[in-house]
């Protein structure tokens, strides 16, 4: 008995420790976000690797669900001859909803891995601690950029995400279903508020970004650095960034259109 | 007075004690060895030095300064005059041998770039890889990594170059470049060199003095010739690379004869 409670209490002291040194972490790369604005080159070249890099992945899904949304919602529309509204019920779920969540689940898995192993494979490698013994402090040089591109590429990557989403549930609703465009078009644009919608599933997607960044650049230069420790911390980054996507939708959902 | 000196240092991991009261000096000029056992904490003596670790008890003092009193952009400061070269090289993958080499002068000076290029160019003709500039670290062998890395240490032309493990794992003749290397650089540069090392032939070879560390202390110091005549057991097996002596051949534990006694009973 005295064991389990022992085991408990070890566990859970662990996990406390293990939030604050991610939060001390977080400070020091919040800290070092500044000086990035005289070295934005840093952060151009990691706008490349997680955000360009990630596109084509977030074209394709994005392109996909929209289509699946077209013909899901056209069969439900269907049914009450609301077929015309197609257009409004494809926007607000993307551009609310699966833009910024879809969108943040695959960055996750796209961009988060790949932050985490590389940031791993350079703690495992000794490049960060060689960094420190050149006086260069690493938090600031290979963390922050990759942090800061992290929560520019997310909300531009769920934008393109909705985007052609609704070039996908168009394509369908329209091209294959022979819904109005007119009326696809007109009334989302009547029903899409630019404030309670775009606006709010931008904020959402920024959160994710940095949330998942966050997660993935912690991980990585917390794991342990060995081969497995880095697979594990690979697959924390995909895990935790996925509850953490998932429960702060909830929260943040709830926040914005609770009220409705 | 020496450049490092280190007095009643104590470090723990965890349970286990690294260091128990280790006092050492290394003096301006020389090349200083510390050497002892796999898992006697050489490495981590030259984090403890670099700032990296900080001890339970004791201090370090670089040039005058305690290290572990400084604040951080003190210590980045000092370290600006520390160069080191790791073990595995830890060249950054993603640049090239000449970017790696640039890599301190970009961080911390504002040179123009014809400049950069003439001094790199110069600490890469030290270690025989100016034509090496363009490749990348994957595509160099170990010890071509450990002379790359050796000349980023040397970039900012520090006071001192703490160098750790540079035999392990080289060729005969990387080694026989390296060893060289180190002598040359100590002396032409006015170095102070650290290094660790278990290998005793190339260390003795160079070394001023040594310091032989054991169980978290000094056991013995002096220079080569002076250990080599050392009339501790434990100093000769050390120094002759002998398989049994006062260090076991076996982990201390239960007997053979007690093991096999005992399995009727385990079972």
């Amino acid at each position: 008995m005295i064991e389990v409670i022992q085991n408990l209490g070890r566990w859970g002291l662990g996990h406390i420790e293990w939030l604050g040194r991610g939060n001390i972490f977080l400070f020091r790369v919040l800290g070092g976000l500044p000086s990035l604005f005289l070295r934005f080159p840093l952060v151009i070249q990691q706008l490349h690797s997680v955000g360009v890099l990630s596109l084509m992945l977030i074209l394709i899904a994005g392109l996909f669900v929209g289509m699946v949304l077209g013909l899901q919602g056209y069969n439900t529309l269907v049914d009450f001859g609301a077929e015309e509204s197609l257009g409004v019920m494809v926007s607000l779920s993307l551009v609310r909803e699966l833009g910024p969540v879809v969108c943040a689940l695959l960055f996750a898995g796209r961009a988060g891995s790949a932050l985490t192993a590389e940031i791993g494979l350079m703690k495992s490698t000794e490049q960060l601690s060689g960094m420190e013994m050149m006086a260069v402090d690493p938090i600031r040089r290979i963390i922050a950029p990759r942090f800061l591109a992290g929560i520019i590429s997310m909300p531009l990557l769920a934008a393109v995400f909705s985007a052609v989403g609704i070039m996908g549930g168009f394509l369908v609703g329209h091209g294959l279903l022979g819904v109005d465009d007119g009326a696809f078009w007109s009334q989302m644009q009547v029903k899409t508020d630019w404030y309670d919608d775009v606006l709010n599933g931008v904020i959402k997607s920024v959160v994710f970004g940095f949330v998942v960044s966050w997660i993935a650049l912690f991980e990585g230069y917390d794991a342990t650095p060995t081969s497995e420790g880095i697979g594990r911390a690979t697959t924390r980054t995909v895990v935790h960034s996925a509850f953490a996507i998932l429960g702060l939708d909830f929260v943040l959902t709830a926040l914005m259109f609770g009220e409705e | 007075m020496p450049l490092i000196k280190i007095r009643d240092l104590h470090f723990n991991r965890g349970d286990r004690a690294i260091f128990e009261g280790v006092n050492i000096d290394i003096y301006r000029g020389k090349i200083t060895a510390i050497m002892g056992p796999s898992g006697t904490g050489k490495t981590t003596l030259l984090r403890l030095i670099g700032g990296q670790l900080r001890p339970d008890r004791g201090t370090i003092e670089v040039d005058g300064q305690d290290v572990h009193k400084l604040s951080r952009s003190e210590l980045y400061e000092l370290r600006k005059r520390m160069g080191m070269l790791f073990q595995s090289g830890a060249l950054l993958t993603d640049i090239t041998v000449f970017e790696n080499v640039a890599f301190p002068l970009r961080e911390h000076t504002e040179l123009p770039e014809s400049m950069i290029r003439d001094l790199v160019l110069m600490k890469l003709q030290a270690v025989g890889l100016r034509n090496a500039r363009d490749l990348m670290p994957a595509e160099l062998s170990g010890g071509m990594a450990r002379r790359a890395a050796l000349a980023r240490a040397i970039t900012l032309d520090p006071m001192m170059v703490m160098y750790d493990e540079p035999f392990a794992g080289q060729d005969p003749i990387s080694m026989g470049t390296i060893v060289n290397l180190i002598h040359r650089m100590n002396e032409s540069m006015g170095l102070t060199s650290i290094i660790v090392s278990h290998d005793v032939i190339e260390t003795t070879e160079i070394a001023d003095v040594i310091y032989l560390l054991s169980g978290g202390k000094v056991i013995e110091t002096g220079s080569p010739v002076q250990l080599k005549r050392s009339s501790s057991p434990w100093v000769q097996q050390f120094m002759q690379g002998l398989p049994d002596g006062p260090v076991p051949f076996h982990y201390p534990g239960a007997s053979l004869a007690e093991e096999l006694l005992n399995r009727e009973g385990e079972a």
